[in-house]
């Protein structure tokens, strides 16, 4: 497990330094994500030595537990910026309930939308229910 | 000063107290939303903000306070986004497959998101400098929040909204998508994390790993061509 978190770590981190020392507009942890699904490719595809350096964490199903397992806990991540904002509910003032109003539809117009283009577009296209 | 009182503020100091607040709080928000079999509006992030946030105002505790512990939780958010690579990667074939559906959902998604958020603040008479923070509220907060102060919003009620939005998508999904009688999965997932960027993504990953794939990638995505298109959606639709 600390070999896998060791290389999430070091990807956000590399992904970090990218962005900030080339002034990317994208967040570091997305690159982060693209540098790890490089990793990923070049540990399956690429040459047979580079897999067998690697610590063995890395390729014998550790590191997918390990960031499965965090996804699957990505709702909590939330709670400590979401328990800030319960104190800074105040900033809606009057506007509240036309705001709420304003999220509730265009939240339910922005769901709608997406999903029947995609579903349209691969119909269109016929590439299959799976 | 009595001793109960001492230890209270000895404990409510240190980070462990807060910290295990944040996942006490969470246990409880998940084992409410197992009991209900999932439930869309059992919602898991809602509840535990609510347990924590009673908590916080009971005991007065300011928020620097609490954050000084919760923050090895809010830490998780980027090695989570960077994990997002993992399920990418194992249904890349998928994904490759659904390219032109994600794109063409991807630009109506966002337009919808857009033109129905400023197109209605501005019938129901919001005042300009709000509109401005609430437009990107279907983004990922960081970036709502960078994207609302280069055009002169308030980064904290950007935050505000953006988090609300992300819990009515994540309430919202299922129960639309059924009416719609959408089945598929990938396109389910695209919508929750394209309107209701982590928590809707998070909720997807509750329903299915394909889902809450599709859910971060869409995310990603609309992240990336919300920050290009805010302006110019301002600008067009500005009376």
């Amino acid at each position: 497990m600390i070999a896998s978190l060791t290389l999430i770590l070091l990807a956000q981190l590399a992904g970090e330094a990218g962005a900030r020392g080339l002034g990317l507009p994208v967040p570091g942890p997305v690159i982060g994500m693209a540098l790890l699904l490089g990793f990923l490719a070049l540990r399956d595809g690429g040459p047979p030595l580079f897999a067998r350096l690697l610590p063995r964490p890395l390729s014998d199903g550790t590191l997918e537990a390990t960031g499965k397992g965090l996804l699957a806990n990505l709702s909590l991540m939330f709670v400590p910026a979401g328990a800030g904002i319960v104190g800074r509910l105040d900033v809606v003032q009057a506007q509240g309930l036309k705001l709420g109003l304003v999220i509730l539809a265009s939240t339910a117009a922005a769901l709608a939308v997406t999903v029947l283009v995609f579903v349209g577009v691969r119909r269109l296209l016929g590439s299959g229910e799976r | 000063m009595n001793g109960d009182f001492a230890l209270w503020v000895y404990l409510s100091r240190t980070p462990l107290l807060w910290l295990t607040v944040t996942l006490a709080a969470y246990l409880v928000a998940d084992r409410i939303s197992a009991a209900t079999g999932r439930h869309p509006v059992a919602n898991p992030v809602l509840i535990a903000i609510a347990i924590t946030g009673s908590v916080l105002a009971l005991t007065q505790t300011p928020y620097p306070t609490y954050f000084a512990g919760a923050q090895f939780v809010h830490f998780l958010l980027g090695p989570a986004t960077v994990a997002l690579a993992l399920p990418l990667y194992e249904h890349r074939a998928t994904v490759l497959r659904a390219f032109v559906p994600m794109l063409a959902a991807l630009a109506a998604g966002c337009t919808a998101a857009l033109v129905t958020a400023i197109g209605l603040a501005r019938l129901l008479g919001i005042p300009e400098a709000v509109i401005v923070s609430l437009s990107p509220k279907s983004v990922t907060s960081g970036v709502a929040m960078g994207i609302s102060e280069a055009l002169g919003g308030d980064p904290t009620l950007t935050a505000v909204l953006v988090m609300t939005t992300g819990i009515v998508g994540a309430i919202l999904v299922t129960p639309l998508m059924d009416l719609l009688r959408i089945r598929d999965m990938r396109a389910r997932g695209f919508a929750a994390g394209l309107a209701a960027h982590g928590v809707g993504t998070a909720r997807a990953f509750q329903v299915s790993e394909v889902a809450g794939t599709f859910a971060g990638i869409a995310m990603g995505l609309n992240a990336f061509l919300t920050a290009i298109v805010v302006p110019l959606a301002l600008h067009l639709l500005s009376r």
